[in-house]
């Protein structure tokens, strides 16, 4: 007899979460439907949010882009440390053996004052003009490489310049190329803008599909209210529109990755042929796996949160009152 | 069921629908609210569905001080009533399968239960059949007998029914009387506003006559000497 009963309340719980997934899938499919019914509205209210959330897409994939084409020119990070004049060889080998320790440096390699010579010799191709000099005018150097670091490479360089130039015997520390470094400190103002930017168009995503909301929700005024009649409650009665909202942001959310995905075949034609000209080639990439699911996903979690927001404040207002 | 204890409606333009009332209404009683039209009658089915709120006084239903009910176990508690509605309030872009189903669907009743008490309550009704219909392809009887079914899909234990049978034929408003009376003969609780004295007649019932927001010193109408005699609320 008790496991009778037992079995009976199982049952009646597994009814139960049936019935709560049924409902919400029931909710999901119609809202979907409902949205379908009004194509044009729908897919205007979509391409608005698409449109919002392409803008950051955007930019993220071209900042993307122009790291990983400025992690190819990482060489170019090398500082060349030059000696004093007069310093010997082996200062030069020792000081390059105690810059090698440091942990931000990944090699160091002495160039010696005539090897410096000769390398410029065959460089600058004018070797007769140097021959006719009597003393090496070059100081011993030292090449260094710094290490990859998670850190902002632009800090990084600076504070090992000013560093390495403190030493005793360094008379310059020479960037190569600054700019590179003016570039990566470019990017990285770029993506702090960026973050400021997705935060600005997160609420206008937000705004958008909580005024299509509060629209909807006036129209259907009159059935809210039946509902209510009837026993439902804020939470039933909000459920529909949460999942329209979450509809419209998904909707969006395909839509900024289709523009986005135009935007890289739009640009990647013209960025080859500036690559090819050159004598390089490149290739632009579109958003990966992990930013497609953020822009999709995060587009259906504002447009629910957007719809929550909206329909919480409005639905509390209907209520079947004949005092109004 | 129910109990009004010197209960007072006054609306926010100062019209003072209800003034000192009081009644009871036993659990498995048929009840007519009569009286002329502005004498509160709806008002009195509003207080019970918490719709409105009395200004003075206490509204008690199954136990309950509706005064003490929170706005968030407003839904709980209509959940527990079938209102009826003289504009049948349906929900006019979905079938009658959708409109009569409501009430299971906010409640969580799975969907095979769900399929079988509301071709029950349609067949009730004498609805059987017009599941697929829209509302707006059955006649205004059709149409209020499609609100009967959604009010008792649910079996609850009070019905509240206002004019029921307002712009119905006579044939009609006495077949709606009867499918009431059922349920009431199963236990339900069934309070109608009506100013149809002769339909009452006919159908049998204790009254509450009101007017002017209080209840009638002498009832005004004349009673069919079928019909049970105790006019006043006790
Ligand atoms: N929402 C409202 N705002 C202001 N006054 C109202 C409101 N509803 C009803 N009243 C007034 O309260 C009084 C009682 O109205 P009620 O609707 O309860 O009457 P009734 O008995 O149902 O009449 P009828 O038979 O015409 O339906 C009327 O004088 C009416 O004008
Ligand atoms: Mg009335």
């Amino acid at each position: 007899m008790p496991r009778d009963t037992r079995s009976r309340r199982s049952r009646g719980w597994g009814n139960a979460i049936t019935g709560y997934f049924e409902r919400h899938a029931q909710t999901l499919v119609s809202s979907l439907g409902r949205l379908l019914s009004m194509p044009l509205a729908t897919f205007l209210t979509m391409a608005v949010i698409g449109a919002a959330l392409a803008i950051p897409g955007c930019i993220y994939v071209l900042v993307q882009n122009a790291r990983s084409v400025s992690v190819a020119y990482t060489d170019a990070l090398d500082l060349s440390v030059y000696l004093k004049a007069g310093a010997s060889e082996s200062q030069a080998h020792a000081l390059s053996h105690q810059i090698g320790l440091r942990t931000d440096v990944a090699s160091v390699r002495v160039v010696s004052a005539s090897e410096g010579l000769k390398q410029f010799r065959e460089w600058s191709g004018m070797g007769v003009a140097l021959d006719a000099l009597k003393d090496n005018p070059l100081p011993h150097a030292i090449i260094v490489k710094p290490r990859a670091s998670q850190a902002d490479p632009s800090v990084m360089l600076d504070v090992m310049q000013r560093e390495l130039m403190a030493m005793p015997g360094v008379d310059q520390v020479s960037m190569d190329a600054a700019w590179v470094h003016r570039f990566l400190a470019l990017l990285d103002a770029l993506s702090r803008t960026l973050r400021i930017l997705a935060i600005l168009l997160a609420v206008a995503v937000l705004v958008v599909v909580g005024n299509t909301i509060r629209l909807d929700i006036d129209v259907r005024r009159p059935e809210i209210e039946v509902t209510k009649l009837v026993g439902g409650s804020d939470a039933f009665v909000r459920r529909p529109f949460l999942y329209g909202g979450l509809w419209y942001g998904l909707g969006g959310g395909l839509i900024a990755y289709a523009v986005v995905s135009a935007f890289i075949l739009g640009l990647s034609g013209p960025i080859d042929r500036v690559a090819a000209a050159y004598g390089s080639h490149f290739v632009l990439h579109n958003l990966q796996g992990g930013a497609v699911l953020t822009l999709l996903l995060g587009g259906a979690l504002l447009g629910w949160l957007g719809a929550y927001l909206s329909a919480t404040w409005q639905l509390a207002q209907i209520e079947p009152s004949s005092e109004k | 069921m129910i109990r009004f204890e010197r209960v007072a409606k006054r609306y926010p333009n100062g019209r003072e629908a209800l003034v000192d009332l009081s009644l009871t209404v036993s659990a498995g009683e048929m009840v007519f609210l009569t009286g002329h039209s502005g004498a509160g009658k709806s008002t009195v089915l509003k207080l019970i569905a918490l719709i409105d709120r009395a200004t003075r006084g206490q509204v008690e239903v199954a136990g309950q001080s509706l005064a003490k009910l929170k706005r968030h176990q407003i839904p709980a508690y209509r959940q527990q009533i079938g209102i009826i509605f003289q504009d049948h309030k349906l929900l006019y872009d979905r079938p009658v399968w959708d409109n009569v189903a409501l009430p299971l669907i906010i409640s969580g009743v799975a969907r095979k239960e769900m399929d079988k008490r509301v071709r029950s309550a349609l067949d009730q009704v004498g609805l059987a059949g017009h599941e697929h219909n829209l509302p707006l392809e059955l006649s205004t009887g059709e149409q209020q007998r499609v609100g009967i079914a959604r009010a008792v899909v649910g079996k609850p234990p009070l019905l509240i029914a206002d004019e029921p049978t307002g712009n119905l034929d006579p044939d009609l408003a006495l077949d709606i009387m009867q499918l009431f009376k059922r349920f009431n003969a199963v236990g339900v609780t069934v309070v109608i506003a009506s100013h149809d004295l002769h339909l009452i007649d006919q159908v049998g019932g204790r009254r509450i006559a009101l007017a002017s927001g209080r209840l009638a010193a002498t009832d005004t109408t004349h009673t069919s000497p079928l019909s049970t005699p105790s006019i006043y609320a006790s």
